[in-house]
């Protein structure tokens, strides 16, 4: 088990001992920033050479992910938007793997999320606008937390493989979702696309002053830094990633295993679960299948090209936000299909797995 | 329905679904047994799938050729097995997490060169049919039977006895439940390894092109929802038994069934839950085998996913 959390990225619990050289230090910073870099460009190169052979000039796919995604105020905007569901996201796959699980079911808890989010909403229509957004939050990390702690308590105490459950519980959800959505809690107005009762336009969260940027990436930035804070500096924090390090010496020590594998699962849940909720209170209004947009997937990239550190996980999210809005540019100029974003996604993923076999060698110490 | 069998229907219609949706859970799961057998899991299998079904159709649309789309899709996962058992057989990586970037990268890919493909439509695959006696259209078509599914079977058999009487199975059998012994012996482990994962893609593949080349007969980006996590999950629950796998296999087809069946007499109420029922049988399969005290009977003692 001990290798487990070094393979999965999550940097181990062991505090190095305190008379390591600066090298071994800055070794390890360095390297925790030089190689994902370096995977990300390996990645693009391989997108490069993928759009060269099917007869697509690669800088000219360059420039218009950098156009779409990064080159003005409006592309920024644009980016931030998409980059913040990812960063709630990612938290769902970040923080498991602190405790040394792989969950990957972030849509599931994404969708719950919502429609727990959507339906809240609705219900206290009418209250203060604050109580019924406080209440939408509530719901929807709360559905989303107690779905991924499903899955946590199955590993804990059942031995099911998380990776595996996790995601079957993914297509549960959409399951119950779109039965909900278009069964009992279908408003009879939305015609063309089954949707929930609207929670109301006052009750929206709406853009932070200045941009046009909703909330929700505010919500993700201080969700990473608590999250950060807690899983760095708190005794439970440390606790958790001591079970994600060596579970037979935190059983030895006598943490509460089972608790601890399934707060880090509930909070990573929660994350998700919010993340619905700003899809309904800051952009779509309503529940509806438009949330099913793959968001949980993208931030297990983002997690993983984060190594699951909390506050990696913002710059990240960002740049694949950033990448996804460009997918659009991509298909108007270039007549290349909506799935290339998902190629360039999948090569990334792919690079960045295997440069972790990269890690440890400039360290001056052997692993 | 045309004949009068009413209710009756739907059981046979289930076990004629049974017949027809299992082929690509059961192709899935013997590839997945044959990897896991070497001690290393794919967990890759669904992009697979995905991308053996593009590369099936698209290749059956230009060769007029369904049986060389079969081959491609094969090829096309063996492709995909042999990146994935690459990445891993490097110092440190996680199998798990390489099968969770296959799965996206093998969907992402195939939804993108898949995408000449939603339109056109390509030779399909022909069934055998064994209902041919029968007046009744709907056992005429519950006993419509697919020659891959009878592949299937004899993959299932001929891989039970290869792992039992032959060298190849043997040495399988031995990197995955101890590399130690595998290299005291003088057999490369990543090699096998290679060589296990390789194979046991080109399976997936084949399972994929059963799907767009007969059932449901086309190709477009909803094709898989799953089916090729099912079938990792249910080599769990077969215990790395290809037999077992065949078994289960059925199963699930037949769960897969139900929805459709259902609503083929008229039952529509419950249609998304009918259709999760194969999501929530392999979760509560998993939930009965698995045990947090014990590894399970049969696993091979390499495997990550057990411990």
């Amino acid at each position: 088990m001990s290798s487990a959390t070094a393979t999965l990225g999550v940097p181990a619990a062991d505090t190095p001992p305190s008379g390591e050289s600066l090298r071994e230090r800055f070794g390890g910073i360095v390297e925790s920033i030089a190689i994902p870099l370096g995977a990300l460009l390996v990645a693009m190169g391989l997108f490069g050479l993928f759009m060269f052979v099917i007869g697509k000039d690669p800088l000219q796919v360059y420039r218009l992910i950098y156009k779409g995604g990064f080159s003005s105020a409006f592309a920024w905007q644009n980016t931030l938007q998409r980059g913040a569901p990812l960063i709630l996201t990612a938290l769902c796959v970040a923080l498991p793997a602190q405790a040394g699980l792989i969950i990957i079911g972030g849509e599931g808890a994404l969708v719950l999320g919502a429609l727990a989010a959507a339906v809240t909403g609705h219900a206290l229509d009418g209250s203060a606008t604050l109580v019924v957004q406080i209440g939408m939050a509530l719901a929807g990390m709360v559905a989303g937390g107690l779905w991924i702690a499903l899955a946590g308590g199955l590993r804990q105490y059942r031995g099911v493989n998380e990776t595996i459950s996790s995601l079957l519980l993914t297509y549960i959800a959409i399951a119950v979702f779109n039965q909900l959505v278009e069964g009992p809690l279908r408003d009879p107005a939305s015609l063309n696309k089954p949707s929930t009762m609207p929670i109301g336009d006052a009750n929206m969260i709406g853009s932070i002053p200045g941009l046009d940027v909703h909330w929700g990436l505010v919500y993700g930035i201080v969700f990473c830094v608590l999250s950060y804070g807690l899983v760095r500096f708190t005794t439970p924090g440390f606790a958790v990633r001591v079970v994600g390090g060596n579970v037979r010496a935190a059983r030895l020590v006598g943490l509460p295993v089972g608790a601890l594998v399934l707060g880090a699962c509930f909070l990573g849940g929660a994350a998700a679960g919010l993340a619905g909720m700003v899809e309904v209170a800051a952009v779509h209004g309503t529940a509806n299948a438009s949330l099913i947009a793959g968001y949980g997937y993208a931030g297990i990239l983002v997690a993983f090209i984060a190594r699951h550190n909390a506050l990696a996980i913002v710059p990240v999210a960002i740049l694949l936000g950033g990448i996804n809005a460009s997918g659009g540019m991509l298909q108007r100029h270039l007549d290349l299909p909506d799935a290339t974003v998902l190629v360039l996604q999948g090569i990334a993923f792919m690079t960045i797995l295997a440069s972790e076999t990269l890690y440890g060698r400039w360290q001056g110490r052997g692993h | 329905m045309d004949s009068g069998l009413g209710w009756l229907g739907v059981p046979l219609a289930v076990v004629g679904g049974a017949l027809r949706v299992s082929t690509p859970f059961l192709f899935v799961s013997l590839g997945e047994c044959l990897t896991e057998k070497s001690g290393r899991i794919n967990l890759g299998l669904e992009g697979v799938l995905v991308m053996g079904a593009m590369t099936g159709y698209a290749v059956s649309y230009y060769t007029g050729s369904p049986w060389l789309g079969v081959l491609g899709a094969g090829f096309a996962g063996l492709l995909l097995g042999v990146l994935h058992a690459l990445i891993c057989n490097l110092p440190r990586v996680n199998d798990i997490a390489v099968g969770i970037g296959l799965m996206l990268f093998g969907t992402g890919l195939a939804f993108f060169l898949g995408k000449p493909f939603v339109q056109p439509s390509a030779p399909l695959l022909h069934a055998i049919e064994f209902g041919a006696w029968s007046d009744s259209t709907q056992i005429r078509s519950a006993l419509r039977v697919n020659p891959l599914f009878i592949g299937g079977i004899l993959l299932a058999l001929s891989m039970h006895w290869a792992f039992r009487n032959t060298r190849w199975g043997m040495v399988v059998r031995m990197v995955g439940d101890s590399a130690d012994a595998a290299r005291a012996m003088g057999y490369s482990v990543n090699r096998v390894r290679l060589m296990a994962t390789a194979c046991g893609s080109f399976f997936a593949g084949v399972g994929g092109a059963f799907l767009s080349l007969y059932y449901p007969g086309s190709w477009n980006e909803g094709l898989s929802s799953g089916q090729g996590l099912m079938a990792v999950a249910l080599v769990i629950f077969a215990r790395w038994r290809p037999i077992a796998c065949f078994w289960a296999a059925l199963l699930f087809g037949g769960a897969a069934a139900l929805g459709p069946a259902l609503q083929s007499v008229g039952v529509t109420g419950g249609y998304y839950l009918f259709n999760a029922a194969p999501y929530v049988l392999t979760l509560a399969i998993m939930i009965a085998t698995c045990s947090p005290h014990r590894t399970l009977a049969g696993a091979p003692g390499e495997l990550s996913v057990t411990k």
